[in-house]
C-alpha cells in the first residue's frame, strides 16, 4: 500500500486518491486553445449540451413509454402528452433536440471543412466525428420509430428494405432485422433497445474518443496557423496574458463557450414552446397501419440530401450511390490531396468547391422534400444526385493542383 | 531464457486469443444472431386463406397475409392475359403482394389507367403487375406462395401453378 498523508481538504483528499490536480490541469486549465477563433468553435460544446439536454428528457419519457405495438402510440400521444404532468414537455425538448442536434452537428461538419480541421495530425478527429455522425443518424432513426405513428411504420418499412441489397434480393437478411416478415412487435422493442441503450453507450464511447483525438493536435484556428504550444503556454502562465496566442480550455474558452450556448438556447426554447410542430410530423399523428401507405413519404429535414440521393436513379444505381454518399465524407482526409491548412477563401478553387457543396447539399435537401411526381424537379434531383457524386473526383483533381501556401507569421 | 518467456508468453497470449474468438465469437454470435430471427410463433401465423369468388371485375381487394397487403384483382375481358396471372375457372386474377419493389410502399391502383401507382417515389406497375421501364422499381410485384383449392386461395403453402410460375422465373 501506497503512503497517504492526512489530507487537509476534500481537493487534497480526492488528488491523493484519484490525481485530480492532474486531470484538472491535462483536461481543463492547461489544455491549450487558440485565441484566433470565432463563434463557429463553440459549436462542439453546444452539440455536448444538447446531447445531454436529450438524456434528461429521454429518461423523463421513457418512464411511461410502452414499447409494444399496441401500447407505443397511445403511451406517447396520450399517456405522456396529455396525462403525465409537464410529459408534453420533455417529449418537445426531446424532439427539438433531436432535430436542432443535427443542425449543430451540420454546422460544425462544415466548419471543419471550411477551414481545414482534418488535415495531417487531425484526421482522427474527422473520422471520430463522422462515426458520431453516423450514430446520431442511428439514435435519430430508432427514435423516430418508437410513437409507432405511419410515418415511423412506412420509414421503417423503407430503411430496412435497404438491406435486401437491391437486386441481391437479401429477403432473409431484412426479415432477421425485423424480426417479423413486416416491422412488428419484435421490431419495435428492439429498436427500443438500440435507442435507449446500444446506440447512446455508442455515442457516449465516441465522445470521448473525439475528445481524446483532439488533445494532442489541438483545436485549429481560423488561419490554420502552426502554434508552438508551449511556449505559448509559457507566455500565458507567465502572466503574458496579451502576448501569449492561447488560452486554457477552462474557465476562459468555457465561458465564451457558455455565452455562444446562451444564445443557442434561447432559440432552443422559442421553438419548444412556440414552434414545436415544427419537429412533429402530423402524418406521424395517425397509427401506424401497415395496409395503408401515407400519400407521400420523406425522411425528417436533416436525412433529406441522402435520400434525394437514393430517388432519382434505378433501385440498384441509387443503392449504391446511396451508399457512396454515405461513406464518401469519412474519406474527406484522404481525397483532400493538399497540404494546405487554411480557411477555404485562402485556398483558391477549394473555395469554390466548398461553396458548390453547400449549395448542392441545400438543393438536395429542398428537393427531397417534394413529390416524385414532378418531371422538372425528378430531373432537378438527378442532377443534383450526380453533381454530389463528382464532388469527391474534383476535390481530388483540384487539390492536387493547390498552391502550396507559405505560412510566415 | 527471457527471450524464450517472450515468445512462451507471446504463444500463451496468442492461444487466449484464438479461444476467445472461437468462443465468444462463435458462441454468443450464433445465439445472438438467434435471438433475433423471427419468433416460431410469428413464422407459423404465416398462412392466410382468401375467397376469390367476392371479387369483383376491375375492384381491387385488398387481403393481409404476414403483414403485407395481398392486391387482388379479378381481370375483365379486355385486359390483357399475361403468364402471372391466376386461372380459377375461366376468371383470370392477378395476385400479389402489394409493396412496391423498389422499397416497399403500397402503391394505389388507379381503376381508369388500369395501373398501380406508387407515391413514394413515382413507380407504375400495370394491371399484371409489370412494371413500367425507366422508373425506379427494377422488378415486377411479386407473386405470393399459393395454393389454388377450390375458387379458394392459402397464402404461404406452394401449390403446383404457384411451383411453375417459380420454375418459369415469373416470380422470387
Amino acid at each position: 500500500m501506497a503512503h497517504f498523508e492526512k489530507a487537509n481538504s476534500l481537493n487534497e483528499w480526492m488528488d491523493q486518491r484519484i490525481g485530480l490536480n492532474t486531470l484538472k490541469r491535462v483536461l481543463n486549465t492547461e489544455y491549450w486553445i487558440p485565441k484566433d477563433i470565432n463563434f463557429l468553435w463553440a459549436m462542439g460544446m453546444v452539440l455536448a449540451a444538447t446531447f445531454g439536454i436529450l438524456v434528461i428528457s429521454g429518461i423523463f419519457l421513457l418512464m411511461y413509454y410502452k414499447p409494444d405495438t399496441n401500447l407505443a402510440f397511445d403511451s406517447v400521444n396520450y399517456t405522456i402528452m396529455a396525462e403525465v404532468g409537464y410529459g408534453w414537455l420533455w417529449r418537445h425538448i426531446h424532439g427539438i433536440g433531436a432535430s436542432l442536434v443535427f443542425l449543430i452537428i451540420y454546422i460544425h461538419m462544415f466548419t471543419g471543412i471550411y477551414y481545414g480541421s482534418y488535415k495531417r495530425g487531425r484526421e482522427l478527429i474527422w473520422l471520430s466525428g463522422m462515426g458520431l455522425f453516423v450514430a446520431f443518424s442511428a439514435e435519430a432513426f430508432s427514435g423516430y420509430m418508437l410513437p409507432w405513428g405511419q410515418m415511423s411504420y412506412w420509414a421503417g418499412m423503407v430503411i430496412t428494405n435497404l438491406f435486401s441489397g437491391g437486386s441481391l434480393e437479401a429477403y432473409g437478411l431484412v426479415e432477421w432485422i425485423r424480426g417479423d416478415y413486416v416491422p412488428g412487435d419484435a421490431y419495435l422493442t428492439r429498436f427500443f433497445m438500440l435507442h435507449v441503450f446500444l446506440i447512446p453507450l455508442v455515442i457516449i464511447g465516441l465522445i470521448v474518443l473525439h475528445f481524446g483525438t483532439l488533445r494532442l493536435p489541438h483545436v485549429n484556428n481560423q488561419e490554420g496557423a502552426e502554434i508552438d504550444f508551449e511556449e505559448a503556454a509559457d507566455l500565458w502562465k507567465a502572466g503574458k496574458r496579451k502576448e501569449s496566442k492561447v488560452i486554457p480550455f477552462s474557465p476562459v474558452f468555457l465561458s465564451k463557450d457558455v455565452f455562444v450556448m446562451g444564445v443557442y438556447f434561447i432559440l432552443f426554447f422559442y421553438l419548444v414552446f412556440y414552434n414545436f410542430n415544427f419537429a412533429m410530423d402530423p402524418v406521424n399523428f395517425d397509427p401506424a397501419d401497415g395496409l395503408k401507405t401515407p400519400a407521400h413519404i420523406y425522411p425528417e429535414w436533416y436525412f433529406l440530401w441522402s435520400y434525394e440521393i437514393l430517388r432519382p436513379f434505378s433501385k440498384d444505381v441509387g443503392l449504391i450511390a446511396f451508399g457512396i454518399a454515405q461513406a464518401a465524407l469519412f474519406f474527406l482526409p484522404f481525397i483532400d490531396r493538399s497540404p494546405n491548412v487554411a480557411p477555404a477563401h485562402k485556398r483558391g478553387l477549394f473555395k469554390y468547391w466548398f461553396w458548390a457543396l453547400i449549395v448542392i447539399m441545400i438543393a438536395l435537401t429542398a428537393l427531397g422534400k417534394l413529390p416524385p411526381t414532378d418531371p422538372l424537379f425528378a430531373t432537378l434531383g438527378l442532377i443534383f444526385a450526380v453533381a454530389f457524386l463528382f464532388m469527391g473526383p474534383i476535390l481530388f483533381v483540384i487539390t492536387m493542383f493547390e498552391k502550396k501556401i507559405e505560412k510566415g507569421a | 531464457m527471457e527471450n524464450e518467456q517472450k515468445e512462451r508468453r507471446d504463444f500463451i497470449g496468442m492461444a487466449l486469443g484464438a479461444t476467445a474468438l472461437v468462443g465468444i465469437g462463435g458462441g454468443l454470435g450464433f445465439a445472438a444472431k438467434r435471438t433475433w430471427d423471427p419468433l416460431p410463433s410469428v413464422k407459423a401465423a404465416g398462412f392466410t386463406t382468401v375467397d376469390l369468388s367476392i371479387a369483383k371485375p376491375n375492384e381491387l381487394l385488398v387481403e393481409k397475409w404476414r403483414g403485407k397487403p395481398i392486391f387482388i384483382l379479378k381481370k375483365t375481358v379486355d385486359m390483357k392475359p399475361n403468364d402471372r396471372d391466376i386461372l380459377i375457372g375461366t376468371d383470370r386474377f392477378h395476385v400479389s403482394i402489394g409493396l412496391c419493389t423498389h422499397l416497399g410502399c403500397i402503391p394505389a391502383y388507379k381503376k381508369d389507367e388500369h395501373i398501380f401507382f406508387c407515391a413514394c417515389h413515382g413507380g407504375v406497375f400495370d394491371a399484371s403487375g409489370i412494371e413500367e421501364p425507366g422508373l425506379p422499381p427494377p422488378s415486377p410485384l411479386e407473386i405470393p406462395p399459393f395454393k389454388i383449392a377450390g375458387t379458394k386461395l392459402i397464402l404461404g403453402e406452394e401449390g403446383p401453378e404457384y411451383k411453375q410460375m417459380l420454375a418459369a422465373g415469373i416470380t422470387v
